[in-house]
Formats: structure tokens, C-alpha cells, sequence
């Protein structure tokens, strides 16, 4: 084929349907992921379902404006990011590159106040264990530990997030993408959209716990 | 597809909608609902996921092969969440069933190693 796309490969017939197998298998990955999470938030349920007074108790103790500015970053970069993956459809490559870079400080900004947030967490004796804080009650370290764990591997994806956006911010760079292909730059979209979307979920479930009797 | 400035406005709008959905979360958990309380947490986030997933991951212009794989995460984790939940929801209904899991906070284990294992069976 003399005028197939540089980017097509071999074991594709054309450009159309290597796309459509990248999203599909992108797909696929994500159903795998939200098994990964869906283990978590299971613990989640069946935990906070035996002991919902401490669950709401140990709730009481993270910090809700730090969640919340979080959460608003992070549906921002959900923005930036869409808006990267229209600036590439419009062979906009300059703004491609503006836009995966605001996504990139925005993810970076999200780490920053989830490690201001977990150092006052430490400061509040909130790791379980021997030294967990005293006036809470015992069931309230389980809270904790899925806070710990949920929270942590989420960060993990948003730096992995944060490698994913930087390959593709300089492989743009070196005009890699344009109208015509840029299948990588949307399927990074889809993870970065999916590790959103984990938040979404994680943040009524830790930090708004029964708020009104706090 | 929409005009190109048309698909920019609506992005902005779905994040003003997320942006809103985000405050009336919040302020929602200020309020006692009773039991509306987890309702509406998990229906708000619900709705920010269908957002995302309908916008900003385009899905509104997916094939139906594809939809198959965006349900696909969805629908095993709930299948987990239902067969996890018709046991541990279920320990009591049993008569002369041992102290079910559900009443575990008003008779909490001790955390002394094995001996208390018991009162979770």
C-alpha cells in the first residue's frame, strides 16, 4: 500500500482498525484495573459494613479540605487532558503540548497535597499499629490501613500517569502525532480519565463519612 | 462529531458540572440524610463516573463492541460485590447460626492473636 501511514502496522489492513484494536485493548486493560481496585473497595464494604460507628469515627479524622482540593485538581487535569486529545484531532500540536503539559503539573500538584496530607496524617498518629492514635477505637486502625492502601496505589497511578503523559509530551515534541495519528495520545487520555475516575470514587467513601455528626 | 468549537464549549461545561457535583457532595454530607447519606455519595460519583466515561473518554461515540468492554470492568466487580455480600449479609439468617459478622462492632474481637478467631466465623 503506497499510501498507508508510517505509524500503520504490518498485521493491520489500515489505520481505522489499528485504532479500534488499541481502544479495545486499552478497554480491557481498564476492566482488569477496576478488578484490581474492585478487591479494595470489596474490603471496603464488607469492613465499614461490620463496623460502621469506627469507620465513621476513623473518617472524622482525614482531612476534607485537602480531599476535596484534590479532587477538584485532579477532574481539572480530566479537562486538560481532553482538551490535549482535541488539540491533537485539530492538528493543534502547540497547544497538544501546552495541554499534556498543564495535565502534568496538575498531576503533580495532586501529589504534592496528598504528601502534605499524609504528613499531617503521620503527625496525627493515624499509621496503625502500636503507636495508633489512642482515642480511637481499635477498628478504626482497618479504616485506616484500606486509607493507607487505596490512597497509595491510586498515587502510584497518578505517577505512572505522570511517566505515561511525559512520554507522550515528548514524543509530541518530536512531531510524532498529528491529525492523522494520534491513537497513543488517546489512550493515555483513557488511563488518565480511569485514575480520575478511582478518585471520584475513593473520595465520598474516605473523607465523608457521617460529616455531620463529626 | 460536533463543529470543533462546539466539542470545546461542551468539554468546559461537563467540568463545570463535575465541579458542581464535587460541591454538592460535600455540602450533602454536612446534612443528616439517614441512610440517603450513602445514597447519595455513591449516586453523585456514579454520575461524575458516567460524565467521564460519556465526555471526556468519548464513549457516547463508542461502538457497541466497545461498550462491551467499558460494562465489562463494571459488571464482574459487581458480580463480586453480590456473591461477597449474599454471605456476609446472609451469617445471621440462619437459625442457630454462631454471632454473625454483621454484629461484630457491638462485640468486638480482641486483637490478641488466634484465640478470638472464633467470633469471626
Amino acid at each position: 500500500m503506497a499510501d498507508a501511514h508510517a505509524a500503520l502496522q504490518e498485521q493491520f489492513e489500515e489505520m481505522p482498525q489499528q485504532k479500534e484494536a488499541a481502544t479495545l485493548g486499552m478497554w480491557a486493560f481498564l476492566a482488569t484495573e477496576v478488578l484490581f481496585f474492585g478487591a479494595m473497595f470489596m474490603s471496603y464494604i464488607a469492613y465499614r459494613n461490620a463496623y460502621p460507628h469506627a469507620f465513621a469515627e476513623a473518617s472524622h479524622h482525614t482531612i476534607v479540605l485537602f480531599g476535596t482540593v484534590n479532587t477538584a485538581i485532579l477532574l481539572t487535569s480530566s479537562l486538560t487532558m481532553a482538551l490535549a486529545v482535541h488539540a491533537a484531532r485539530e492538528n493543534n500540536i502547540k497547544w497538544l503540548f501546552r495541554f499534556l503539559a498543564i495535565t502534568i503539573f496538575l498531576a503533580l500538584a495532586f501529589l504534592a497535597v496528598k504528601g502534605l496530607e499524609y504528613r499531617e496524617d503521620l503527625r496525627e498518629h493515624l499509621w496503625p499499629g502500636p503507636h495508633f492514635k489512642p482515642e480511637l477505637p481499635p477498628q478504626a486502625q482497618i479504616f485506616w490501613v484500606l486509607y493507607w492502601i487505596m490512597t497509595g496505589v491510586h498515587a502510584l497511578h497518578v505517577t505512572v500517569g505522570v511517566g505515561l503523559l511525559s512520554t507522550m509530551a515528548w514524543l509530541t515534541s518530536r512531531r510524532k502525532f498529528s491529525a492523522d495519528y494520534y491513537t497513543p495520545i488517546e489512550m493515555s487520555g483513557l488511563y488518565w480519565h480511569f485514575v480520575d475516575i478511582i478518585w471520584i470514587f475513593l473520595y465520598p467513601l474516605l473523607y465523608l463519612i457521617q460529616r455531620y455528626s463529626s | 462529531m460536533k463543529s470543533t468549537n462546539a466539542q470545546k464549549k461542551n468539554y468546559i461545561r461537563v467540568w463545570i458540572a463535575l465541579l458542581a457535583l464535587l460541591l454538592l457532595t460535600w455540602g450533602l454530607a454536612e446534612v443528616n440524610l439517614g441512610p440517603f447519606n450513602n445514597v447519595a455519595a455513591l449516586g453523585i460519583s456514579v454520575a461524575k463516573m458516567s460524565l467521564v466515561v460519556l465526555f471526556f473518554m468519548h464513549g457516547r461515540y463508542e461502538k457497541p463492541l466497545t461498550w462491551v468492554f467499558i460494562i465489562a470492568g463494571l459488571v464482574w466487580f459487581l458480580i463480586m460485590v453480590d456473591l461477597t455480600l449474599s454471605d456476609y449479609l446472609t451469617r445471621g439468617d440462619v437459625p442457630g447460626a454462631r454471632q454473625t459478622w454483621r454484629h461484630a462492632e457491638k462485640n468486638p474481637p480482641t486483637l490478641q492473636p488466634s484465640t478470638n478467631l472464633e467470633t469471626f466465623h
